[in-house]
């Protein structure tokens, strides 16, 4: 590897980021710690996305960071009212008492 | 040169706040390392040129996100300490091996240079094609993008009107 | 008239629904006297359309009533031709004399026009049978009469003996029937059809010997499990448990007969065959030799004559054997004249004694039914074939036949001789145990003479078997005549014409049939225990023939216990083990396979979490490796 930081180092930043994420939603109870796991997978999405842009040389890729961002403010508002409603019923942020769907 | 060091600079910050998350005990501890990654992030956005994307995720993202988690970690408790025995049989077996596969994968994909759409080595386009100025950006995003935009500020006034419903109900069912 | 004829099955038919539906409501007698005139107006219809054949008219006639399935030439069709009239004569006619003699016998009976109805429904299955046009119809009229059997002989189906004799019947039959179908089968494949008139009026062009003597054996098997010959017949005597009416309509003077009459019938196919007349006519000797032996030693009433039948069946096999099948027709309807009587009168003294059928506590009863005893007197004679009974004109012509032929026929020709002097023999026996001597019955026991109903039908039967046998004496063969028509193409046999020699085989027979009764006259007509003694100084033998040569024994050794060997192990460990394991394994399997899925639906986001993710990772795996 040549010492040239290249887009694809990003990505691969990116994509460990994106693993991280992952195993937090995955091993933690907290909702909240759950929630910003998503967001930092998020992140890392968006990181790819500018990544790409600037290897393919077009603003196509910022754009679209843009635009997760907005959604994801979105996304976390109604998120965040959710949980407490749900906290305010329950007392408790562990998702594992939200076992109503057992099957 | 600059851009390796504060590649790496911000990467190590980048992933020593994303592992806070994950692992930290302590809620309030989490989210410092999520602002941690945020903040990170942002720099590594300037160094690629993506000024204001860069200048919105600090706003938007580590300002009032991250805010917002702030109050909601208060309401929720602030000092409970999550008991970390894991409860479901295998869960952080099967999160490991998976995390493992990913990583070799990734690994994999990294070496073998098999995007043959991105080069992954060899040097980035011209610079300016991919200047993310607020003059730029707003040229693409009000001419080709702009559907897109509306649709995201009705989605934002959506999500605002119903997260006070959410969060309101209760109260004027309690209030009467 | 004849397009009428489809009445002679009707009546009965109409009889048999209209008594089933609404028997109790009719009630006793009355139900009894309506299925008797259902049976008299067949017989006039009978008479009436058989008239043209009295006058020598000689053109089968044939009804077609409804096409079943033309295609293999099965359709409800009627076949009118002398030999059919004759057996329709017979059944509707001493049918009719048994039925009113049951109305006098089933007095009392809880089931009474239960009765009448399964009665009826048997005539209407006998006369379906000997009516058929083809072969199918026939066959399905010899199935509605074993039914009707095996209803008529458990009629008293809460004695278990009766359910059993039932069962019996209908089982071993059902082998028979094996033997019938496949046979139809056959003749199917050869003719591809199985109307009469396709069959047996082709079967000289289109048989080949091995075909036809595979056809005629397995009929043979057929009519030996119908007619109770040898070795099918070890249902008959068992099925005496049923009322005596059915023992005498049905196991003496009707369905047991049908298999002679399908023989008959088939004629040409087993002129065909080289050796299926000698076979049949061999089986038919054997057995009649075997009863006979074994109806010495018994002591049941009944039992006797049930014996007697089927050694008299035997003779009528021997008949048909032999190509003699007018003389076989002739004996059959003789033997139906004084079999039924036989019957009838033991019934008559079995009500008498109130239902006590051991003979050796009868006795002496010549003076308490002196009907009875004077009717059966006339029916012994008869049977044992003491001129100028009926039985001595018929008997005598199956002989001659016989010895007409000589070979290997006068061989079955001794052996039917010395069968003869054992009828007569154990015949005399019964007659002496029952009507003379001292009486043994128990005290409390008031025999009476048995009321009109009964008597009327032993006197016209009576009648009967004196006169019965004129049809035919070698003066004057009018029933030769009569049925000759039916027997175009068949080359039968008849008794040598030769009046010396006539008279020597009648010397013969008669002085067999006199000294058999001489013997059992003196060896009975004595205090008990002499003729106790009598009996023991046959030694084993004498059991063995009481026992009837424990052929039932055998068959439930080698054939009854394996089968139900094999049907417990059907039953409880193949259907209980593997096939309802296997069910049930399934059901457990489903249900273990279930219990394992089901933790995966534990409601909680990490779980299913986990499982996008590794969803997730497959995918992305597979895509980056295979763009690798």
């Amino acid at each position: 590897m040549s010492l040239v930081v290249t887009p694809g180092w990003y990505m691969t930043l990116a994509a460990i980021l994106f693993v991280i994420g992952a195993v937090g939603i995955l091993t933690r109870r907290n909702a909240l710690v759950m929630f910003m796991s998503i967001e930092l997978m998020l992140n890392a999405v968006n990181l790819t996305f500018i990544a790409a842009g600037r290897a393919i040389g077009s603003l196509d890729g910022q754009l679209a960071v843009f635009f997760v961002l907005v959604v994801a403010a979105a996304e976390v508002v109604v998120g965040l009212a959710i949980i407490v409603a749900i906290f305010r019923r329950r007392q408790s942020a562990s998702v594992d008492e939200l076992a109503d769907m057992k099957g | 040169m600059l851009e390796l060091i504060i590649f790496v600079l911000m990467a190590a910050a980048a992933l020593a706040g994303a592992v806070a998350v994950v692992r930290a005990r302590n809620t309030v501890y989490a989210a410092m390392g999520l602002l941690a990654t945020l903040l990170a992030m942002a720099v590594l956005y300037v160094v690629q040129l993506a000024h204001m994307v860069a200048a919105v995720q600090v706003i938007v993202y580590a300002g009032a996100v991250m805010t917002l988690f702030l109050f909601v970690i208060m309401l929720v408790g602030v000092d409970r300490h999550e008991d970390t025995r894991e409860t479901i049989p295998h869960q952080r077996r099967m999160t490991i091996g998976l995390v493992v596969v990913l990583l070799l994968v990734i690994g994999f994909v990294v070496v073998n240079g098999s995007f043959d759409w991105i080069p992954v080595v060899g040097a980035p386009a011209d610079p300016q094609l991919t200047n993310g100025t607020v003059q730029r950006v707003a040229e693409e995003l009000f001419t080709g993008w702009v559907l897109a935009f509306e649709a995201t500020a009705l989605l934002l006034t959506i999500a605002a009107v119903g997260a006070i419903a959410l969060a309101s109900t209760r109260r004027r069912r309690e209030e009467s | 008239m004849q397009d009428l004829l489809w009445l002679v099955i009707a009546f009965p038919l109409a009889g048999a629904l209209v008594l089933h539906f609404l028997g109790r409501r009719i009630g006793e007698p009355r139900a009894g006297y309506l299925a008797t005139l259902a049976m008299a107006a067949s017989f006039v219809v009978s008479l009436v359309a058989a008239w043209p054949f009295f006058g020598g008219e000689a053109e089968a006639y044939r009804l077609v009533m409804w096409e079943w399935m033309p295609s293999i030439g099965a359709s409800f069709e009627l076949h009118w031709d002398p030999l059919a009239s004759l057996m329709a004569l017979v059944v509707t006619g001493v049918g009719a004399l048994i039925h009113l003699y049951a109305v006098g016998y089933m007095h009392g009976d809880p089931r009474f026009s239960r009765f009448f109805s399964y009665l009826n429904l048997f005539a209407a299955s006998m006369l379906a049978l000997v009516l058929a046009g083809n072969f199918a119809m026939l066959f399905l009229g010899w199935e509605l009469v074993g039914l009707c059997s095996y209803l008529l002989i458990s009629f008293w189906f809460t004695l278990p003996a009766a359910a059993a004799a039932g069962k019996k019947a209908f089982i071993v039959n059902r082998i028979g029937d094996v033997g019938f179908m496949v046979a139809l089968v056959i003749v199917f494949g050869a003719f591809h059809t199985l109307s009469f008139s396709g069959v047996l009026d082709r079967a000289q062009d289109i048989l080949d010997p091995s075909t036809a003597t595979a056809i005629a054996l397995l009929l043979l098997l057929g009519a030996a499990g119908k007619s109770a010959q040898i070795p099918l017949y070890v249902w008959l005597p068992d099925a005496m448990e049923g009322p005596t009416p059915v023992s005498a309509l049905i196991h003496a003077a009707t369905m047991v007969t049908a298999g002679v009459y399908v023989i008959a019938r088939s004629a040409v196919i087993f002129e065909i065959s080289p050796i299926a007349g000698p076979v049949v006519a061999t089986v038919g000797a054997l057995t009649a030799f075997v009863a006979a032996t074994i109806a010495l030693a018994q002591t049941d009433i009944k039992r006797v004559l049930a014996y007697s039948t089927i050694s008299q069946l035997g003779y009528m096999f021997l008949a048909v054997g032999a190509a003699g099948h007018i003389a076989g027709m002739f004996h059959l309807m003789t033997h139906a004249f004084f079999k039924a009587l036989l019957f009838l009168g033991a019934g008559s003294v079995i009500h008498g004694l109130q239902n006590e059928q051991d003979m050796r506590r009868m006795g002496g009863l010549r003076k308490q039914m002196p009907v009875t005893a004077t009717t059966m007197a006339l029916a012994t004679l008869a049977i044992a074939g003491i001129p100028p009974l009926a039985g001595f004109w018929s008997k005598d012509e199956i002989l001659g036949v016989a010895f007409a032929r000589g070979g290997w026929f006068g061989f079955l020709w001794v052996i039917g001789l010395v069968t003869a002097l054992i009828t007569a023999f154990y015949m005399t026996r019964q007659f002496v145990l029952v009507f003379l001597g001292e009486p043994r019955w128990a005290d409390g026991a008031h025999p009476h003479e048995s009321p009109r109903t009964m008597t009327i039908p032993l006197m016209v039967l009576a009648g009967l078997s004196i006169i019965g046998g004129f049809v035919n004496t070698p003066f004057r063969l009018s029933l030769e005549h009569f049925l000759e028509p039916s027997f175009q193409g068949v080359d039968l046999a008849h008794p040598s014409d030769d009046l010396g020699t006539f008279l020597l085989l009648a010397v013969l027979s008669v002085g067999a049939g006199l000294a058999g009764a001489a013997a059992a006259f003196l060896a009975y007509n004595r205090p008990t225990e002499l003729w106790e003694r009598f009996e023991a100084s046959f030694g084993k033998l004498w059991g063995w023939w009481q026992k009837g040569y424990r052929v039932d024994d055998a068959y439930g050794a080698v054939v009854v216990a394996p089968g139900k060997k094999a049907a417990e192990t059907a039953a409880f460990r193949f259907d209980l083990g593997v096939i309802d394991g296997l069910v049930n394994g399934i059901g457990r399997a489903v249900r273990a396979l279930a219990s394992r899925l089901r933790p995966v639906q534990n409601g909680l986001v990490r779980s299913y979490g986990l499982l996008f993710t590794a969803g997730v990772v497959a995918v992305v795996t597979w895509i980056l490796v295979r763009g690798a």
